[in-house]
């Protein structure tokens, strides 16, 4: 028997900060880069006394261009270092996207070969702060769209730990989606958290009787409406994806073979969407497993609203969860 | 370098842009007979741009270029044959004919590509001269880009970048008065470029592109500024292109005249004058260039006809890289 | 001798129109010259000559359209032979006006629309399920959305037959279709058929000192008490198989699983066609009494649809006793993943040879259909010996 492991209280913004520091530690061509990381301390308070003690230098605050600083991020990554770029949300690494699809994502292929880009991109996602509709989308299945990144969601504490070095360790660019309304969450990590695979898809909470297949903030609706469903007599299985690219569909498979039921909750619009490959991947991959077909609850189709009532209505929520899996168990 | 005498010097320069100019002839060639395909932007008549700036440069200095980069990638010394190989899409290409005309690689060079995103490697070239000054290694990393390129956010945000962080990038702007088919003047308010450079506190000059000596000049000082840790530069090398802007362009945009003004100021007869009357150049050895030149670039296409295709089942590599991080 | 072509210049570019010669036949051109006007979908192109030598004689005409790649003239380097000889024919006037058969827009056949099928709603899962069985969708009542079949309908059409259902769940007659029932019926014989090697045995067996002794029994019970021929023949099957056991259990997960308990499934047809088969539970510990009472039950509650789960799912052996309907011999086909089934067709009065007499028995045919990979022909002839041998000692039944 082990040794029970020593425990400390946290939260998801100090497991980042924590991630951060020890990557800073480990490694010196690791930099933080972006707006407000430094003198700010991070638009989330995230990056909160690294400045003090990393310097100006790797802890780099940027002016508002986020085509020049991630094309800067993907040339010092392309220079020998690890940048850490930080982009404050989503909406505003579309200014980026040149550089993140046509370069970071490309350089390798492109050389044939030749120019590999170790660089990590940190980003805010999501909505549920009212923050309306600039800076409240989950575009990170766009993102996954596209072949020679790799898309992270940490949902837990465990992975906001433990995702980062394991993203600066690989050579080639990844994407990391932190949903803003996690930041808060607290917990407990053990005091010697490190890092973590990234690679594959968890099951949160097992079920018999349907998978329910999530990632980001939505696992922990997922997660309550699977509670509420229990005592209803109802298991279903909660599965966090964790990767979005590439997509650990063995985990996902396995538990539809089992369930025979799948109902995807993603904060992304449903069209053309990741909601979208998942469930087109199921069908290719498990059909003859299916005894209903695929359901989506994904975010309505309008940019997100500020107003509170309207906003928690655009986005998929724990009661309509457990209202799609009551109507998908009412049949057999 | 230092010992090399002034007709040797001269004789080389010479014989590099001979070398880019004969090779896009050849190029253009193989392009109307099928053999290079896609986009082909030759660079005929901006020869001396390359030539003059890669004098200034190291061989620890990087280099980001543009898609009209044959000039750049054959000045900065890439392989001729992998060069052709790689517009014939053939594996023996410098990027194992993945990328083609427009996106020559090369690591041994510090070729960092051609970028035919327009102002897409600026920030690249930022980049990688952050990581320079971070690492403390007094390299620079050479920026070509067009004057098109000068409208672009990602030129702002880039000139902004280099000069708020003193990060050692050269900003070589080729300046051949028109982006594609579209000429300065309905682009921009402002059509003075080195004044741009110079509104983000970059040291900047602008020089005559069609003399390569003049251009070497400005690149040394230039070069020799950046090096010497004052920050970055901003050189516009005013050039034309005597060629459309790609094989198929009727030239719609410009007069057969305003061509025909710009060809007595062709960089290569002007060099060729220039070493005439100084008696550094005769008949014999520019036709022995030129042989030469010839023979290098028969021996490139030789080259590329014999090479092979890369194994469609490797269509998927280097998606993500083979070898782990270091 | 070189070849002056109409060039390629983009990927879009398929073909061009020649405009004008800019250099007449028998004119010296020096590689760069201007041979040639084109005019493209982009506009007009001056073309150029890629060789030195002496431009031969036009073989496209200004006006004419060519493909890309078509011969224009050939150039004559200097010092080589005349080009009479040499030269490809003229571009002909077709090649030249008509638009190249590669632009033309593919004829697109009308395909015909086969007319709307019955298809039947049913989950993925479940036609795989169905298709395992050997089920027809047909037959199955769907419980899902809009009446799709699910899984658990399958499932639920399967369990007569299948030995796989929840031990406590209750099916009655009327719970299934009778079409539903007819479909299990058919999955599970199909199943059979293309699963169990069969073997069959056939033995006549002289009931008349068993009957006998029967009527004597039957004349001392009051008449709700009284034991039909059936009973008799249903526990010397039960006691044959205690002594050949590989006849009574189930073939799953490729061996035999032999049961120790002997549950004999016994058909029971319905009035409006069904057939149940019930099982009556461990016949060999039941004395003829208890075993009558027992059959009475089980005829009674099918019909009733009263059956227990348990009883529609567990025997482990089948007897089918047609004797009622006059037949003679039954070759049936066993129900998997049972081993065995045991037949009785009519009891009827037949000469019999014995010692050399010849008299009149009441005699029955008793057939074994039995499962090969489970047991052989041997131990099968056994079970009938032993059976023919039970029923003429009726007392010890």
């Amino acid at each position: 028997m082990s040794e029970p492991e020593a425990m400390k209280k946290t939260t998801y913004r100090e497991a980042v900060r924590e991630a951060l520091r020890d990557a800073l530690l480990r490694d010196e061509r690791v930099f933080l880069m972006g707006e407000d990381v430094g003198h700010y301390g991070g638009c989330y308070a995230v990056s909160k006394g690294l400045l003090e003690e990393f310097g100006p230098e790797r802890i780099r605050d940027t002016p508002l261009s986020e085509l020049g600083f991630v094309g800067a991020g993907i040339g010092s990554a392309l220079g020998g270092m690890r940048p850490i770029v930080e982009i404050m949300t989503v909406n505003f690494s579309l200014l980026a996207l040149d550089q993140i699809l046509n370069n970071a994502a490309t350089l390798l292929h492109m050389s044939g070969g030749q120019f590999n880009v170790p660089l990590v991109i940190r980003m805010a996602t999501g909505a549920g702060k009212q923050l309306a509709a600039q800076h409240a989308h989950s575009l990170e299945g766009w993102l996954a769209h596209i072949p020679g990144l790799r898309v992270l969601t940490p949902a837990t504490l465990e992975d906001a730990r433990g995702m980062l070095w394991t993203a600066l360790e690989d050579p080639d660019p990844v994407l990391i989606f932190e949903n803003n309304t996690l930041y808060n969450m607290e917990g407990t990590l053990p005091e010697n958290a490190g890092p973590v695979d990234i690679a594959t898809a968890r099951v949160r909470r097992p079920g018999r009787d349907l998978t329910i297949i999530t990632y980001g903030a939505s696992l922990f609706k997922a997660l309550e409406a699977a509670e509420t469903l229990a005592r209803e007599g109802i298991e279903a299985e909660v599965i966090d994806l964790r990767s979005l690219r590439p997509l650990d569909d063995a985990t996902y498979l396995s538990s539809i073979a089992k369930t025979h039921r799948a109902l995807i909750v993603d904060e992304d619009w449903r069209s053309g969407s990741l909601a979208a490959e998942i469930s087109a991947r199921i069908m290719e991959q498990a059909f003859y497993e299916l005894d209903l077909p695929v359901a989506r609850l994904c975010s309505a189709e309008v940019p997100i609203p500020y107003a509170r009532h309207m906003e928690e209505a655009a986005l998929p929520q724990a009661e309509k969860i457990v209202a799609i899996a009551k109507g998908m168990m009412s049949h057999g | 370098m230092s010992s090399e005498d002034e007709g040797t010097r001269l004789t080389r320069l010479l014989r590099s842009m001979l070398l880019i100019r004969r090779f896009e002839e050849k190029a253009a060639e193989m392009y109307s007979a099928m053999k290079i395909r896609g986009f082909l932007h030759l660079y005929i008549g901006e020869e001396a741009v390359a030539v003059g700036v890669m004098e200034a440069l190291t061989p620890e200095d990087a280099v980001v270029a543009t898609y009209r980069e044959h000039g750049q990638a054959l000045a900065r010394g890439m392989s001729t044959q992998a060069i052709m190989a790689e517009m014939y899409g053939k594996l023996e290409g410098c990027c194992r004919g993945r990328g083609g005309s427009m996106h020559l690689f090369n690591v041994a060079t510090r070729f960092y590509g051609g970028n035919a995103i327009v102002g897409g490697g600026m920030p690249l070239a930022v980049g990688l001269a952050l990581a320079d000054k971070m690492r403390g290694q007094a390299r620079v990393t050479c920026c070509f880009f067009g004057d098109g390129a000068v409208a672009e956010g990602a030129f702002h945000e880039s000139m902004n970048l280099a000069s708020l962080w003193k990060l050692p990038v050269l900003f070589i702007c080729e300046n051949n008065l028109y982006a594609m088919g579209t000429a300065l003047r309905y682009t921009q308010a402002v059509r003075d470029l080195a004044a741009k450079g110079a509104s983000y506190g970059v040291a900047a000059a602008a020089v005559d592109g069609m003399d390569v000596l003049a251009v070497e000049q400005a690149a040394k000082t230039a070069a020799d500024h950046v090096r010497r840790g004052n920050g970055p530069y901003f050189l516009e090398c005013r050039t034309y292109r005597f060629r459309p802007h790609s094989m198929f362009d009727t030239e719609l945009y410009r007069t057969k005249d305003e061509v025909e003004t710009w060809k007595p100021r062709d960089p290569i007869i002007l060099l060729t004058r220039h070493m005439e009357d100084r008696g550094l150049l005769d008949e014999p050895t520019l036709a022995k260039l030129e042989r030469e030149v010839a023979a290098e670039i028969e021996a490139a296409v030789a080259f590329a006809e014999a090479g092979t295709w890369e194994a469609v089942e490797d269509l998927t590599r280097f998606v993500h890289s083979e070898k782990g991080a270091s | 001798m070189a070849e002056f072509k109409m060039p390629s210049l983009g990927a879009d570019m398929e073909e061009g129109t020649l405009v004008e010669w800019l250099i007449q036949p028998g004119e010296r051109v020096k590689r760069g010259d201007i041979v040639a006007a084109v005019e493209t979908q982009k506009g007009l192109f001056e073309i150029e000559s890629f060789e030195d030598g002496i431009l031969g004689e036009p073989q496209v005409s200004p006006g004419q359209t060519v493909p890309v790649g078509t011969v224009l003239a050939m150039i004559q380097a200097d010092g080589a032979p005349s080009p009479s000889e040499e030269s490809p024919p003229p571009a002909s006037e077709q090649q030249g006006t008509e638009p190249s058969a590669t632009t033309q827009a593919p004829v697109v056949a009308a395909i015909p629309v086969p007319a709307p099928s019955q298809r039947i709603a049913a989950s993925p899962a479940a036609r795989r399920r169905a298709a395992e069985l050997g089920l027809d969708l047909a037959g199955i009542q769907g419980s899902g959305p809009d009446g799709a079949i699910q899984l658990s309908d399958v499932e639920q059409a399967a369990r007569p037959a299948s030995g796989e259902a929840p031990p406590h769940a209750v099916l009655t007659p009327s719970s299934a279709s009778r079409e539903g029932m007819r479909q299990a019926i058919a999955a599970a014989m199909s199943r059979a058929n293309r699963e169990i090697p069969h073997y069959y045995l056939e033995t006549d067996i002289d009931l008349s000192r068993a009957l006998l002794w029967l009527e004597e029994e039957n004349r001392k019970r009051p008449i709700r008490e009284r034991i039909l021929p059936a009973a008799l023949l249903l526990k010397a099957v039960a006691k044959a198989l205690a002594a050949v056991p590989e006849l009574n259990g189930y073939w799953l997960d490729n061996r035999l699983q032999a049961s120790v308990a002997i549950h004999i499934g016994f058909a029971i047809s319905l009035r409006d066609g069904g057939l149940i088969t019930p099982a009556i539970h461990n016949v060999d510990q039941l004395n003829l009494s208890e075993l009558m009472k027992a059959m009475a039950d089980l005829i009674e509650r099918t019909r009733a649809n009263r059956l227990r789960g348990s009883e529609m799912t567990d025997a482990t052996v089948t007897v089918t006793n047609l004797g009622d309907l006059g037949v003679k011999t039954v070759f049936g086909v066993i129900y998997p993943p049972q081993v065995a089934l045991v037949g009785f067709g009519r009891i009827t009065e037949r000469p019999w040879a014995e010692n050399g007499m010849l008299g009149v028995r009441r005699c029955v045919t008793a057939t074994l259909a039995a499962d090969h990979r489970a047991s052989d022909g041997h131990r099968g002839g056994q079970f009938l010996a032993a059976l023919d041998r039970f029923l003429q000692t009726p007392d010890d039944l």
